[in-house]
C-alpha cells in the first residue's frame, strides 16, 4: 500500500469528520446548554437542506441558500422550543426527547407532502465545480469548501462563546441555571437562542451536504445516529469534545474503508462502544 | 345499477364475515368457507416499498400495476370476473413484507400476489407463497431465485435477473483487456450483480481491477474514491440501487472519476437520474428492463405510454414501474386463458403464454419460470441533447428475447 493513497485516505477522512463536526455541534449544544435530547436532529438536517435549496432556485444563487436557509430554520427551530419544548422543562429528559421524536415523523412526512419523495437534484455551485490536485492526490473543490466553513463555524462558536458576555451567560446557564435566574438573569431567553442557534446549525449542516448527497426526506435519518456517535465518543455536552471525535470518527471511516470498506458504516459504532467502555463519560465529557 | 348496488352489499357482507371471524379468533385456516367470499372478485396483492429509499420506485410499480387491472376491468374483467389489486407497504424489510404477504393471503384471500422490489425482499415473499401454495409473479431482480433450491412452482419472475442485465451491459460496454473496478452494495443485490458482471467478464476477456463492497444506503461515498482512482480501471462499475446509486455516481463524478473511466451500472434508473442532474449522469451506460422512448421502435410500448399516459395526467412510465404492468397482465392473461383462478390451471396457462404487453415479446422458460425477454442498454444524454424534460436516455442495444442470455435449465439444477 503506497504512502499517497494513505495520505489521500487521512485527508479523506478529516473531510469527513468536518461533515460529522457540524452534524453533531448543534446537538452537542442543545443538550449541552438545555439538557434536551434532540431526536429531530436529523429531520432538521434534512429541512434545513429543503430549505437551502429553495432559497437557492428563487434567488439563483448557492451563496443566498447557504446564508438565509440557516437563519430560517434557526427562527423556525425558536419556535419549536418556545410552543413545544418549553412547557417540557423541569419534566424527565425523557419527555423531551418523545416529543422531538414525534416531531421528526412528522417534519419528514411534511417534506414529503410539500415536495414529494424522490428527491431532487442540489447541483454543486458552478465556482466550487470540479477538483484540486493535492499533491497526492485529486480532491473536489467543493469538499475542501466544505472544511474551510466548517473551520470558521468553529472558530465563531468558541469566540462567541468564550469572549463575550453573551457567551458567558449561557455557560454560566449551563452550569446552574438557578443561581441566573436570582442573579436576574433571563434564562428562558437564553434557551430560545441557543435551540435556535443548534438548529441552525444543522440545517446549515443539511445546505453543506445537498451538493455532496441527493436531497431527499430521509437524508436526516442516518445523519441522526452519526451525530449521536459522535457526541457520544466526544461526550454529551462537550464542544470541544465533539469536534475531535467527530474528526476522529472521519479518519476512522476512511481507514476502515481502506481495508475493510464494507465495515466502513459500522465502525463507528464500534468505536463508540469500545469508547462507552473504557470512558463512559466520553472522550472530554465529565462523570455527572 | 342494480348490479352495482348489489354487489357493494355483497362486498360489505363478505367483509363483515371475515371480520366476524377473526373476532371471534377463530382461525381463519379452520374455518376456509367463511372467509372464502361468496363474491368472485379476482384479488392480487401487490406488497412494495412505499416508504424507504426506493420508495420513488415503488410509487410507480403500483401506477403501472393499477393501470393493468384498470384495463382489464374496463374490458368486463376476467371472465367477466372484477379485479381488484390490494397494495401492502412492505417497508423494504423482509420480515415486514412476509408479514403483509401472509395478511394478504388469509385475511385478504388474495388469488396471487404480485410484487416486491429488493431482491432480498423478494425472496421473503416467495418462501410465504412457497409455503401456501400461492401464485406469485415477481418483479424484482434476482438470480438466486431461479435456482434450483429457491424455486417455488407457483412462482413465475418477471423482472430481469443479474444474468441478463449485467450480461447485456457487460457485453455493450466491456471488451477484450478492458480493466473494471467494481463498487458493489454489500447486499444480495449487489452480489448477484458482481457476479454476472464477473461471469460476462469471463467471457469477454475483461480484466478486474479491484472489487470495493459498500455498506447498503450509505450516504458518502468518499472514502472509497481514493482507492477506486488508485486502481486506474478504464470502468468504474457501480452495482447498487436506488438512492444509492444516485449518491455514489454524484461523488464519483465529484471526484474527477468520469475523466478517468466510463461509469457502467448495471441497472441505469430513471428516478434517480431525476434526482441529480443531468450532467452529472451523463454518460453513463447501463441496463433497463424498459423505457419509454421505445414508443418510436414499438408499436406495443406506444400503446402502453399512451395508456399509462392518460391514467396519470400524462407522466410516462419507469423502468421499475412498468414490471408492475407487465407483471400483473401476464396473470391476468393467464387466468383469462385458464378460465379462472385454478392455481394449477393458471400455472400451466403462465408456462405456455406468450404475450407482448410494452417491450416487445415475452414468454416464461418452463424450467425457472424465468420470463424471457429483451434487455435494453441505454446511456445517460448530455443536457443540450435533450428533447424534454422526459428524454432522459438513448438506447444503445436492445438485446432481443433469447434463451441463450441466460444460465441453462441444467446449470440452475434442475433435471434436463
Amino acid at each position: 500500500m503506497d504512502t499517497e493513497l494513505i495520505l489521500m485516505q487521512l485527508f479523506s477522512g478529516v473531510a469527513l469528520g468536518a461533515i460529522l463536526v457540524i452534524t453533531a455541534l448543534g446537538l452537542s449544544i442543545i443538550f449541552g446548554m438545555l439538557g434536551v435530547v434532540n431526536f429531530a436532529h436529523g429531520a432538521l438536517f434534512m429541512v434545513g437542506a429543503y430549505a437551502g435549496l429553495w432559497v437557492a432556485s428563487l434567488t439563483g444563487s448557492f451563496w443566498w441558500g447557504l446564508l438565509v436557509a440557516p437563519i430560517m430554520i434557526g427562527v423556525f427551530g425558536m419556535a419549536i422550543e418556545y410552543v413545544l419544548i418549553r412547557p417540557l422543562y423541569g419534566r424527565s429528559i425523557d419527555d423531551p426527547l418523545l416529543l422531538t421524536f414525534g416531531l421528526s415523523y412528522v417534519l419528514v412526512e411534511g417534506v414529503r407532502i410539500v415536495f414529494g419523495s424522490d428527491g431532487i437534484p442540489f447541483p454543486t455551485p458552478s465556482s466550487l465545480t470540479g477538483v484540486v490536485d493535492l499533491g497526492v492526490g485529486f480532491f473536489p473543490i467543493y469538499r475542501i469548501f466544505v472544511v474551510g466553513v466548517v473551520f470558521l463555524v468553529v472558530v465563531l462558536l468558541w469566540l462567541g462563546l468564550e469572549k463575550t458576555k453573551f457567551g458567558l451567560i449561557v455557560r454560566a446557564g449551563a452550569r446552574d441555571p438557578t443561581m441566573m435566574k436570582v442573579l436576574g438573569v433571563d434564562i428562558s431567553k437564553v434557551w430560545l437562542l441557543v435551540f435556535g442557534l443548534g438548529v441552525g446549525l444543522a440545517s446549515l449542516g443539511g445546505v453543506l451536504s445537498g451538493p455532496m448527497r441527493s436531497v431527499n426526506p430521509e437524508m436526516g435519518a442516518l445523519v441522526l445516529a452519526e451525530a449521536f456517535v459522535v457526541t457520544v465518543i466526544g461526550g454529551l455536552g462537550s464542544l470541544v469534545g465533539s469536534i475531535i471525535a467527530g474528526l476522529l470518527v472521519g479518519v476512522v471511516i476512511s481507514m476502515t474503508a481502506l481495508f475493510a470498506p464494507e465495515m466502513a458504516t459500522i465502525v463507528m459504532f464500534a468505536l463508540m462502544a469500545i469508547v462507552l467502555l473504557i470512558r463512559p463519560q466520553g472522550l472530554f465529557g465529565k462523570l455527572a | 345499477m342494480t348490479k352495482d348496488i348489489r354487489d357493494t352489499k355483497r362486498n360489505h357482507i363478505s367483509r363483515r364475515h371475515v371480520l366476524a371471524a377473526l373476532g371471534t379468533g377463530a382461525s381463519v385456516v379452520a374455518m376456509p368457507w367463511i372467509a372464502r367470499a361468496a363474491d368472485d372478485t379476482i384479488r392480487i396483492g401487490f406488497p412494495t416499498p412505499l416508504t424507504g429509499p426506493f420508495a420513488a420506485e415503488a410509487k410507480d410499480q403500483v401506477k403501472s400495476a393499477e393501470l393493468a387491472v384498470k384495463q382489464f376491468n374496463d374490458k368486463g374483467g376476467v371472465n367477466g370476473r372484477k379485479v381488484e389489486l390490494l397494495v401492502r407497504d412492505d417497508k423494504l424489510n423482509g420480515g415486514e413484507a412476509a408479514t403483509r404477504t401472509l395478511e394478504l393471503i388469509e385475511k385478504d384471500k388474495v388469488h396471487a400476489i404480485v410484487g416486491s422490489l429488493s431482491s432480498a425482499v423478494q425472496l421473503a415473499v416467495n418462501e410465504v407463497t412457497r409455503a401456501r401454495g400461492v401464485l406469485y409473479v415477481s418483479i424484482s431482480q434476482s438470480d438466486t431465485i431461479n435456482e434450483v433450491k429457491d424455486f417455488s412452482k407457483y412462482t413465475f419472475h418477471e423482472a430481469l435477473n443479474p444474468t441478463m442485465t449485467a450480461g447485456a451491459v457487460a457485453r455493450h460496454a466491456f471488451k477484450k483487456g478492458t480493466k473494471v473496478a467494481h463498487l458493489v452494495a454489500d447486499y444480495a443485490y449487489g452480489h448477484e450483480m458482481l457476479r454476472g458482471f464477473k461471469r460476462a467478464q469471463a467471457t469477454i476477456g475483461a480484466e478486474t481491477v479491484g472489487e470495493i463492497m459498500h455498506p447498503f444506503g450509505a450516504a458518502d461515498y468518499s472514502t472509497f474514491m481514493p482507492r477506486l482512482r488508485s486502481m486506474r480501471p478504464d470502468i468504474l462499475c457501480i452495482s447498487n440501487f436506488g438512492r444509492d446509486q444516485a449518491n455514489s455516481i454524484k461523488q464519483a463524478v465529484d471526484f474527477g472519476l468520469k475523466q478517468q473511466a466510463k461509469i457502467v451500472v448495471p441497472v441505469l434508473l430513471h428516478n434517480q437520474r431525476l434526482a441529480v442532474s443531468p450532467e452529472v449522469f451523463e454518460g453513463v451506460v447501463g441496463g433497463s428492463n424498459y423505457y419509454w422512448g421505445l414508443e418510436s421502435q414499438l408499436p406495443s410500448a406506444k400503446t402502453f405510454n399512451d395508456a399509462y399516459r392518460a391514467a396519470n395526467g400524462g407522466a410516462i412510465p419507469t423502468d421499475y414501474g412498468a414490471y408492475g404492468y407487465t407483471g400483473v397482465s401476464s396473470l391476468l392473461q393467464a387466468m383469462q386463458v385458464a378460465g379462472g383462478t385454478d392455481t394449477d390451471k393458471v400455472i400451466a396457462a403462465l408456462e405456455s403464454l406468450k404475450y407482448d404487453v410494452a417491450k416487445g415479446p415475452q414468454y416464461y422458460r418452463k424450467c425457472d419460470h424465468q420470463s424471457v425477454q429483451s434487455v435494453l442498454v441505454l446511456e445517460s444524454k448530455k443536457k443540450a441533447d435533450m428533447k424534454g424534460d422526459s428524454d432522459l436516455f438513448s438506447i444503445v442495444a436492445n438485446e432481443p428475447a433469447s434463451e441463450n442470455v441466460l444460465r441453462s435449465c441444467t446449470e440452475l439444477g434442475f433435471p434436463a
